[in-house]
C-alpha cells in the first residue's frame, strides 16, 4: 500500500492505496470524480485525459503513487462556478458530442492544445493533435469547430487582459 | 495488473539500492512498461520509478555537443530551442511519437532502453552514433541495441544519459502503422565528419540495423535521386499482418529518401 496525496482540482486530498491502483482508479473510485473516463484502457483512446502538474496525460497509464505530490485537474474542476470553461462552452455551442463518452478527455486535450498555441490553432494542426482522443460518434468535425472557436475566444479574452494590464 | 510494490527512487544511487528488491523493474515514464502491466505481458514484483531524479533531466547544448538526460520527455526533446538549432531532425522525431498526452510522460532514457523494435529514437542514436551513458559505463549505439527489445544494459543499470556530436545534417521519416501510428519503417540519415549513416527502425527482424545500401548510394551523393533503383535486401526484414518484407525492404528505401529530402530542406 502506498501513501499518497495530491492536489486535486484545488483541494488537498490524500489516501491509502494499493501500489497498482491506476490514478484515473484513484480519481473515480477514492474521490468519486467519474467524469475521467476509462474507454479504451490500452492507452489509445484518451477519454481518461486529466492535466498533471499543467500537461495533459492519460490516467490510465500512470499510477497513483507516480502522481503522488502532483497537481491535477479534471473536467470536474475546468468550469468556475456554473460558468462554462470556454472549451466546454464551445463543445456545447458547437455540439461537438454526440453520446459525450469521450468529451471529457476530448475537452482535457483541447485546453492544453490550445495553452500550448497560444498564437492561434488551425484545422490541421487541432487534427494531428487529437491524434490520441479516439471518438466513435461524430466523425471528429465538430470537435474540431468547437475547438477552433474555443482557442478564438480564448486568445481574444488574453489579448483584451493583457491589454487592461498594459 | 498484479500486484506490485512501488519505490520512488530520489537519486541513482537510491534507484541501484532498491532496484536489488525481489524482481524489481526501473519505471521512467511508463509508457510501455504501464500498459504492458495491465495486460499482464509484464509482471515486475516491484517498480523504481526514476522520474523524480532531477539529475537525469534537462538537455545541454555546448557546440555541437549535444547531451540529453534520460528522464527528459519526448516532449521537451521536441521543443527544446537549443537543440532545435543544432539537430532540428530529433526535434521532429520527438514530436511524432506516440500523441500529446505520451510524449508529456514517455522519456528518452526509457524508450533507449526498453529498444522496441519499431520504437522512433533507436535508430536516431544509431544513425547519429550516439553514446548512452549509464551509470556505469558509456557504450557507443552501435554497442548498445542487441535485437528485439534487448540492450547491452545489465539489469541493475541505468541510462542516465545520451549524448551525440550534431551532424552537419540529419532527416527522419516514417511510415506509421495506420492504427498504432507505430514505425512500420522509420529510417534516420545523418551526414557528418565521418560519413553517412543511415538505420532503419520498425523493419529488422532483430530490431534497428544500419542499411549498407542506402548508406553506400548517399555517400556517393547525399540526396534522394541517389537512391533510384537502390534495392534493400529483404532477408532479415519483420513478416506480420500489416506487412512483408518486400514490402517493408521498399519502404526502406522510399523512407530513406524523405529522410534524404528532409535532412536537405
Amino acid at each position: 500500500m502506498s501513501e499518497v496525496s495530491l492536489v486535486v482540482n484545488g483541494r488537498k486530498v490524500s489516501g491509502a492505496v494499493e501500489d497498482r491502483t491506476l490514478l484515473v482508479h484513484f480519481l473515480r473510485e477514492h474521490l468519486g470524480l467519474t467524469g475521467t473516463h476509462v474507454g479504451c484502457d490500452t492507452s489509445q483512446c484518451g477519454a481518461c485525459v486529466v492535466h498533471v502538474d499543467g500537461k495533459a496525460m492519460k490516467s490510465c497509464t500512470m499510477l497513483a503513487a507516480q502522481a503522488s505530490g502532483s497537481t491535477v485537474t479534471t473536467i470536474e474542476g475546468l468550469a468556475n462556478g456554473a460558468d462554462l470553461h470556454p472549451v466546454q462552452a464551445a463543445f456545447k455551442e458547437h455540439h461537438g458530442l454526440q453520446c459525450g463518452f469521450c468529451t471529457p478527455g476530448m475537452i482535457m486535450t483541447a485546453t492544453d492544445m490550445i495553452r500550448r498555441h497560444p498564437e492561434g490553432l488551425d484545422e490541421a494542426t487541432v487534427r494531428a493533435e487529437l491524434e490520441g482522443n479516439i471518438c466513435r460518434c461524430t466523425g471528429y468535425h465538430n470537435i474540431v469547430k468547437a475547438i477552433l472557436a474555443a482557442s478564438k475566444t480564448m486568445s481574444k479574452a488574453s489579448k483584451s487582459k493583457a491589454k487592461k494590464a498594459a | 495488473m498484479y500486484s506490485v510494490n512501488y519505490h520512488r527512487a530520489t537519486s541513482v544511487v537510491d534507484a541501484v539500492k532498491k532496484i536489488k528488491t525481489g524482481d524489481a523493474k526501473y519505471l521512467s515514464g511508463g509508457m510501455t512498461l504501464i500498459p504492458a502491466m495491465k495486460t499482464r505481458l509484464a509482471a515486475p514484483s516491484d517498480l523504481v520509478d526514476l522520474n523524480h531524479i532531477a539529475d537525469l533531466k534537462g538537455i545541454k547544448v555546448s557546440g555541437k555537443t549535444v547531451t540529453i538526460g534520460a528522464a527528459t520527455t519526448h516532449f521537451d526533446v521536441a521543443n527544446d530551442e537549443k537543440l532545435m538549432k543544432v539537430c532540428p531532425a530529433l526535434c521532429a522525431l520527438a514530436s511524432h511519437i506516440g500523441d500529446p498526452a505520451v510524449r508529456h510522460r514517455g522519456t528518452i532514457g526509457g524508450s533507449v532502453a526498453n529498444n522496441d523494435p519499431a520504437a522512433d529514437y533507436p535508430s536516431a542514436l544509431l544513425a547519429l552514433g550516439a553514446t548512452i551513458v549509464t551509470n556505469k559505463r558509456q557504450l557507443a549505439a552501435d554497442k548498445f541495441f542487441k535485437g528485439l527489445f534487448e540492450t547491452a544494459l545489465k539489469d541493475d543499470e541505468i541510462v542516465t544519459a545520451v549524448t551525440f556530436s550534431a551532424p552537419a545534417k540529419a532527416g527522419y521519416a516514417k511510415f506509421p502503422n495506420p492504427a498504432s501510428r507505430y514505425a512500420m519503417t522509420g529510417v534516420f540519415v545523418t551526414k557528418g565528419k565521418e560519413g553517412v549513416r543511415a538505420a532503419v527502425t520498425g523493419a529488422g527482424d532483430d530490431g534497428v540495423f544500419r542499411s549498407k545500401e542506402v548508406e553506400a548510394a548517399l555517400t556517393k551523393k547525399f540526396e534522394a535521386s541517389a537512391l533510384e533503383g537502390v534495392s534493400v535486401p529483404s532477408k532479415n526484414l519483420m513478416a506480420d499482418l500489416h506487412a512483408s518484407p518486400e514490402y517493408r525492404a521498399n519502404l526502406v528505401v522510399v523512407m530513406a529518401k524523405r529522410a534524404v529530402m528532409a535532412a536537405n530542406a
